[in-house]
């Protein structure tokens, strides 16, 4: 029986489209944040953690609220470049994108929280520039911690189902992803097809709980570490 | 070649207010720790912001706070050498004294030439991590100097040191820092520290700076309690006047005669050592003393002394050389608080 992978190849480049996205966007809002005043940074973690502990299905519908043809963005881009923002494959960058931010913004933070500030002091006096010190410095100091988050946003984004399944909908050969084909195909009792996903799903779900763990190990053994205290 | 520095900063309920030039050689600001002197040093670095205030090096204005000047870190050319030194975990000794390297062609030349000064050879390619204390140093001090800076901050750079060590890096900065003719500022609390490496020390109470001077004067004259404290002082007591020249030491219970004390004298000092037995016939602040503890130090005693009749809370502190207490030692002794080494203490200044 032949298998269309292309559920799959959608999965993939949905989750790493979204997941290069927000390890940028998650990076810097982390980055920023750790800077500005204490009751702006309380009001803006909540509203960027959010996400985290909605249903998807609430993301989802707030996304149709922005986004859908006749709501603000959604019929600008209509207008302005005859561009539909949902119901296409690329529509389920925007859920699953939504849903992993998150996970790379609190991951990153926790990482930058344990760095050690004087470093960065170090580097200014040195005359070294910011850029060079966040690419050069900070980021290799705390890339254990962001790598752990990259990796687990984007699990998290290929089995994203809710927020997906409401913006992008399920069109097989076009919007279809294995999280949304096993639910397709169960509900039309296709059982053995079904089956076949969720092993290639549990296949997935455990490489990247192995990449997990090493890269934890490896922290552990750990070439060098950026603590607060400053001790190498 | 000087660095004027004159700034205010308030943060919560502290108040940082400090001033002073500092020229070729090294000013050294002793003080307890939250009295602001890490905060003075961040402030000239450019890593804080003073509010308000004005730093010049050379004839470069850094920071003017009326003129809107405020320089960013990196434009500063100020060496700072942190406590844990700061050294990038990530990179080889080499790529760290490479970044300190200003110019854009023959970093590594540059580099190169510096580890061979430092006496790095050898350790260019480990990572701070596979380093010992002593080596961590010099690696950050060659990062710093290899940036040209125009004037050196230490800000307690022994402190992460066991004693041992401590002794010889010591002698190792006092070297390079001979060689380095621009200003440098230590911070410490280290009275022995400050006193082997300093010319000029700056007694900082709390966000200010209470006497500044020769590191001779300063030690012979701390001017005030923080500063008998801080230049290692153990003996101070609160004083009462009462009369033109006598005063009543209120913690030992004493009455003491001070000929020439200043109006605002607060508290009075002697150090341990300047204690000595009474001579035949002398009577100016001579008191008979019981012997309460004797204290065994590797080279030397101490003896606390409670005076004859007082219920005074604290007993006064005397050390001298083992032979001498072994000829002197008794239960009861008479001893003398010289002029020469009483000091005319001012209260906490407000600044």
């Amino acid at each position: 029986m032949g298998v269309d992978f292309f559920p799959l190849w959608n999965s993939l480049r949905i989750a790493g489209i979204s997941t290069i996205a927000i390890f940028f966007l998650g990076i810097f809002a982390a980055y920023y944040i750790s800077r500005v005043p204490r009751a702006v940074k309380g009001l803006l973690d909540v509203m960027l953690t959010i996400p985290l502990v909605l249903p998807p299905t609430v993301v989802g519908y707030l996304l149709l609220r922005v986004l859908g043809p006749k709501r603000v963005i959604g019929s600008w881009f209509m207008e302005t470049f005859g561009l539909r923002l949902t119901m296409t494959w690329w529509s389920a960058v925007f859920a699953t994108s939504a849903v992993i931010f998150p996970l790379m913004y609190r991951t990153a933070r926790g990482a930058f929280e344990s760095f050690d500030e004087t470093l960065d002091a170090a580097g200014k006096t040195l005359g070294l520039s910011n850029t060079y010190i966040f690419w050069r410095v900070r980021m290799p100091c705390c890339r254990q911690g962001i790598l752990a988050g990259t990796v687990l946003s984007f699990a998290r984004a290929l089995g994203e189902y809710g927020a997906t399944s409401m913006i992008a909908g399920y069109t097989p050969g076009r919007t279809a992803t294995v999280s949304t084909t096993v639910y397709q195909l169960w509900r039309t009792n296709q059982d053995d097809q079904a089956f076949q996903w969720v092993m290639i799903n549990l296949a997935i779900s455990a490489v990247v709980l192995l990449v997990m763990n090493l890269l934890e190990e490896k922290q552990r053994k750990g070439g060098w570490a950026c603590a607060a205290a400053g001790r190498y | 070649m000087p660095l004027q520095v004159d700034i205010e900063k308030t943060l919560g309920d502290f108040h940082l207010k400090v001033a002073f030039r500092a020229e070729t050689g090294v000013l050294a600001l002793l003080g307890a720790s939250g009295c602001g002197k890490s905060m003075t040093l961040k402030c000239i670095a450019g890593v804080e912001k003073p509010d308000r205030g004005r730093i010049v090096l050379d004839d470069r204005v850094l920071f003017d706070s009326d003129r809107g000047i405020c320089l960013p870190p990196q434009k500063r050319q100020i060496g700072f050498l942190f406590q844990q030194y700061a050294l990038f975990p990530n990179m080889s000794v080499r790529q760290n004294i490479i970044c300190g390297v200003r110019e854009r062609k023959g970093k590594r030349e540059a580099a190169d030439a510096m580890i061979q000064r430092m006496h790095l050879e050898g350790l260019e390619d480990k990572k701070p991590g596979q380093l010992s204390g002593g080596q961590q140093q010099r690696t950050a001090l060659a990062r710093i100097l290899v940036s040209q800076p125009g004037a050196l901050l230490l800000d307690e750079p022994f402190s992460a040191m066991d004693s041992h060590l401590r002794f010889q890096l010591e002698r190792e900065v006092r070297h390079t820092i001979r060689l380095f003719q621009k200003p440098v500022i230590l911070v410490s609390h280290s009275r022995d520290e400050v006193y082997r490496l300093a010319n000029v020390i700056a007694v900082m109470g709390s966000g200010c700076i209470e006497t500044i001077g020769g590191k001779h004067e300063v030690f012979a004259d701390p001017a005030t309690r923080t500063g008998a404290v801080l230049t290692g002082c153990k003996n101070v007591s609160p004083v009462r006047r009462t009369g033109g020249q006598t005063f009543m030491a209120a913690d030992w219970g004493i009455p003491l005669t001070l000929p020439g004390a200043p109006p605002d004298t607060a508290y009075v000092g002697i150090r341990m050592h300047d204690i000595r037995p009474a001579r035949e016939g002398e009577t100016l602040n001579v008191f008979r003393c019981r012997v309460e503890e004797e204290i065994e130090n590797p080279f030397s005693f101490t003896v606390m002394l409670r005076p004859e009749n007082t219920a005074a809370p604290l007993p006064l502190g005397w050390e001298m050389e083992k032979p001498a207490w072994e000829r002197l030692r008794a239960e009861w002794v008479t001893v003398c608080l010289p002029q020469e080494g009483l000091l005319k203490l001012k209260g906490e200044s407000t600044c």
